[in-house]
C-alpha cells in the first residue's frame, strides 16, 4: 500500500537566519515520483533531508501516509535513502550493505539471505554480493545503494541526486532503471536533481524551486509548456528557451510581437488567451523555444539574424544568432535567468540577444552569414517584465 | 622524468648529460651529509650495545668506545635475573591501560566528531588542556585522592592514573580520524535505522583500526617508559615496572655499566618491538588524521 506525503509551509531556517527552504507546500501522491529540480543552492536537498528526518524542520508539517511527521524520529519514520556518493559501508560485502538494516531490525538470518538475494536479482548484481564497495565500478555502487533502499520496502523512497556521479551514458541507462523499478515497486518517491532532463523524463510531477521558494509544480509537459514564470522557462529545456525584451502592437487586426525591427504575428487564439490587448505598446519579455525556431529553407522568414555560433549535434543543428533586441534583462538568457552560466548558455552579443534555432543537420551555414527562421508563433511566450510571471 | 623521444637528437644528448652529471654528483654529498647525522645519533646505541657485551672488567668509561676483547652475555643474565619481575609488573601495566585508553579515546572520538552533542567543541577543549598539565603538578593531589577514594594500591592505580591521563591524547587521535569518514555513512546508518550505539558498533568500530593502532602505540610507549608516575604512585618495590627497577640498577659505589646497559636495552626493546611491528600503520594513521578535521 503506497504512502501519500503532505509538506505544508515546510520551513528550513538556520541560526544564522537564513532560510534555505521557505514555505514549502506540495502533496506528492500514492506512488507518484515526484522530482525536485532548481539550480544548486535552491534548498532541494534540504527539503528532502527534512522529509528524511536528517535536518530539523523549522516550521511547517510534515505528513507522511497521513500522521504527522515533524517531531517522529527519523528510525520510525519508514522511508529509505538514496545518497548522492552512495555512501556505502567500506567495511561491509555488497551483502552486508543491503542486508544491514534488516540485521538491525533482527530479521531473522535465513529470511536475511533470502531478502537480499531477491533484491540484488532485481537489481542484477547476484554476482557482486561478496564483493566490498571499493571492488566495484560507479554504477554497480550506485545499484547496491538503491539495493539497501528497496529491500527495506519502505513506504516512501528519497533520492538524492543519485545518478549525478555516473558517466553520462549510464546515468541514462539508470534513469531507465529506477523509473521503472519505482513503477514496480510502487513506492511513493521524492528525486531530488539539479538535471533538468532526468526531471522531465523521470517525473510523473516536477517542482522547481529557486532560492528555496517553490516557483512550479506541475507535469513535465505541463512545465515546459507553460512555464509559470520567467525561472521556470529558462531553467527548463536545454537549451534553454530564448528570451527577449519585446513590445506588443497591433496589426492587420490582430497583434503582433517586435523584436527590435522584426516583427512576428501572434495567432489570435493565443493572444486572447493571454490577454494581449492590456499589453499594447508596452514591454513585455517575450520567449521563443530553441525547436520551435526553425530554419526556414525557402527563405521565408519571420525572425532573422547574423549566425554567431554553430553547434552540429548529429541529429539537428543549432544555430546561434543575435537578433535586435535586449535580453529579458540586458543578460544573456541563462545569467539573467538562474544567475549562474548554464552549460548551453548563448554567447551574448554585443548588443541584443543571441536566439538559438533548430536547422536541418547539415545545412551549409557559417558563422557571419545572415539566416532565416520560421517562428511557430503558436508556441510563444510572454511574460510581465515586473513581475516575471507568464502573462 | 624525462621526456626526450620527441626532442631533437641534436641538442637532447647535452641536456640529458648535464641532467645525469648533476643526479650523480648530488647524491653522493646527500649520502655522506645523512650518513654523518647517521652516525651522530646512533652513536650512542653503539657504545650501549658493546658495553652490554663486555665483562665487568672492561667496563672502564675511558674504554667504552674500543669493541669488548671478551664477548659475554653475562651482564644481559644479570640483567634479565633482576628485571624479570618488573617486566611482568610492566605488561601487567601497560597492556590493560592501553586497551583502557584506546576503549575510552575511541568512544570520546566518536562523540565529539561524529554523535555530536551540543558543547562537543567546548568539552574537547576542555579535553586537551589536560594534556599541558605536566604530571609534576598533580602527584600530590592525585595521590591524597586515590587514597581517599581507597583506590586498590599497586598495579590498578597507575592503570588508573594513565588511563585517565590518555583522555587527551587518544581522544584527540580518534576524534581526527574519524573526522575523515564522511557524514554521509552516518547518516545511511541512521536511514537504516541504527541508533547510536549500533552505528558506533557496527559502522564506526570496523573502520576504526588505523586509530586504534597509533592510539595503542603511543599509549604503549609513553605508559611503558613512564616513570614518575610508577615512583610516587606504587609504593611496594615488588610492584615496581621496569622503568623503576632499571633506575635501581645503579650501584652505588661502582656503577656496573655493562649490567645498566643491557638492562637499558632489556626495558626498551619491548616498545622498540611494537613499533618495528605496527610502525606502517603509525605513520599511516597519523596522515589519516592530518588530512582532515
Amino acid at each position: 500500500m503506497a504512502t501519500e506525503i503532505v509538506v505544508k509551509d515546510l520551513t528550513k531556517r538556520y541560526p544564522n537566519g537564513f532560510e534555505a527552504v521557505k514555505q514549502l507546500s506540495l502533496e506528492i501522491g500514492e506512488a507518484e515520483l515526484l522530482v525536485l529540480v532548481g539550480p544548486s543552492g535552491c534548498g532541494k536537498t534540504t527539503a528532502l533531508r527534512m522529509i528524511a528526518g536528517l535536518e530539523d524542520i523549522s516550521s511547517g508539517d510534515l505528513y507522511i501516509g497521513g500522521k504527522r511527521m515533524n517531531d517522529v524520529p527519523e528510525k520510525d519514520r519508514d522511508i529509505a535513502m538514496v545518497f548522492q556518493n552512495y555512501a556505502l559501508y567500506p567495511h561491509m560485502t555488497v551483502a552486508q550493505n543491503i542486508g544491514f538494516s534488516l540485521k538491525l531490525a533482527k530479521t531473522p538470518k535465513k529470511e536475511i539471505k533470502e531478502r537480499v538475494r531477491r533484491t540484488a536479482e532485481l537489481l542484477a548484481i547476484e554476482q557482486l554480493l561478496d564483493r566490498r564497495p571499493k571492488q566495484l565500478s560507479g554504477g554497480q555502487r550506485q545499484r547496491v545503494a538503491m539495493g539497501r533502499a528497496v529491500i527495506r520496502e519502505p513506504q516512501v523512497f528519497l533520492m538524492d541526486e543519485p545518478l549525478s556521479n555516473l558517466d553520462a551514458q549510464l546515468r541514462v541507462h539508470m534513469r531507465g532503471e529506477i523509473e521503472a523499478l519505482q513503477k514496480r515497486l510502487g513506492v511513493t518517491t521524492v528525486y531530488v536533481t539539479h538535471d533538468q532532463v532526468e526531471a522531465m523524463t523521470m517525473g510523473d510531477r516536477v517542482a522547481v524551486l529557486r532560492d528555496g521558494v517553490l516557483q512550479q509544480v506541475d507535469s513535465p509537459t505541463q512545465i515546459y509548456d507553460r512555464p509559470a514564470n520567467l525561472f521556470v522557462a529558462g531553467f527548463m529545456g536545454s537549451p534553454p528557451m530564448n528570451l527577449a525584451q519585446a513590445t506588443i502592437d497591433r496589426q492587420d487586426g490582430g497583434f503582433s510581437v517586435g523584436f527590435g525591427e522584426q516583427r512576428v504575428a501572434v495567432p489570435s487564439e493565443l493572444a486572447q488567451e493571454r490577454r494581449l490587448e492590456q499589453w499594447v505598446g508596452k514591454p513585455v519579455i517575450a520567449g521563443i523555444r530553441p525547436e520551435d525556431l526553425e530554419g526556414s529553407a525557402d527563405g521565408g522568414s519571420e525572425l532573422g539574424g547574423e549566425v554567431v555560433r554553430i553547434e552540429e549535434l548529429g541529429a539537428e543543428l543549432l544555430v546561434y544568432f543575435a537578433v535586435d533586441a535586449p535580453g529579458p534583462k540586458g543578460q544573456p538568457v541563462a545569467a539573467a535567468v538562474t544567475g549562474e552560466e548554464l552549460e548551453h548558455a548563448p554567447v551574448t552579443g554585443a548588443t541584443g540577444s543571441i536566439f538559438c534555432a533548430t536547422f536541418e543537420p547539415r545545412t551549409q551555414v557559417k558563422i557571419g552569414d545572415r539566416v532565416e527562421t520560421r517562428v511557430d508563433a503558436r508556441r510563444l511566450h510572454f511574460f510581465d517584465p515586473e513581475t516575471d510571471e507568464a502573462l | 622524468m624525462s621526456t626526450t623521444t620527441a626532442a631533437p637528437p641534436a641538442v637532447a644528448p647535452i641536456d640529458e648529460r648535464t641532467r645525469r652529471r648533476r643526479r650523480v654528483s648530488a647524491t653522493p654529498l646527500k649520502y655522506i651529509v645523512l650518513l654523518g647525522f647517521a652516525v651522530i645519533v646512533l652513536t650512542p646505541v653503539y657504545v650501549l650495545l658493546v658495553t652490554s657485551v663486555k665483562g665487568f672488567s672492561e667496563i672502564d668509561p675511558s674504554h667504552a668506545w674500543s669493541l669488548p676483547q671478551v664477548f659475554t652475555i653475562d651482564a644481559w643474565h644479570q640483567a634479565w635475573t633482576q628485571l624479570s619481575p618488573s617486566l611482568k609488573n610492566s605488561f601487567k601495566l601497560a597492556i590493560p591501560a592501553t586497551i583502557l585508553s584506546c576503549i575510552l579515546g575511541s568512544l570520546n572520538g566518536f562523540v565529539l566528531s561524529k554523535w555530536r552533542f551540543p558543547g562537543a567543541d567546548f568539552v574537547f577543549a576542555f579535553f586537551l588542556f589536560g594534556m599541558f598539565i605536566p604530571y609534576q603538578a598533580v602527584m600530590i593531589p592525585l595521590t591524597l585522592l586515590l587514597d581517599d577514594i581507597h583506590f586498590p594500591a599497586g598495579i590498578p592505580r597507575l592503570v588508573f592514573a594513565h588511563v585517565v591521563y590518555g583522555i587527551p591524547i587518544t581522544a584527540l587521535i580518534f576524534r581526527n580520524y574519524y573526522s575523515t569518514i564522511p557524514n554521509d555513512l552516518m547518516e545511511a546508518a541512521r536511514m537504516d535505522r541504527a541508533g547510536m550505539l549500533r552505528t558506533y558498533w557496527y559502522v564506526i568500530l570496523p573502520l576504526s583500526a588505523p586509530a586504534f593502532v597509533v592510539a595503542a602505540i603511543w599509549q604503549f610507549t609513553s605508559i611503558w617508559n613512564d616513570f614518575l608516575f610508577a615512583v610516587f604512585l606504587i609504593t611496594d618495590p615488588s610492584k615496581w615496572p621496569v622503568t623503576v627497577a632499571l633506575n635501581n640498577t645503579a650501584g652505588s659505589l661502582v656503577t656496573p655499566f655493562n649490567l645498566q646497559m643491557s638492562a637499558a636495552l632489556l626495558a626498551s626493546l619491548p616498545t622498540l618491538i611494537v613499533y618495528i611491528l605496527a610502525g606502517r600503520y603509525f605513520m599511516r594513521g597519523l596522515m589519516a588524521g592530518a588530512l582532515k578535521g
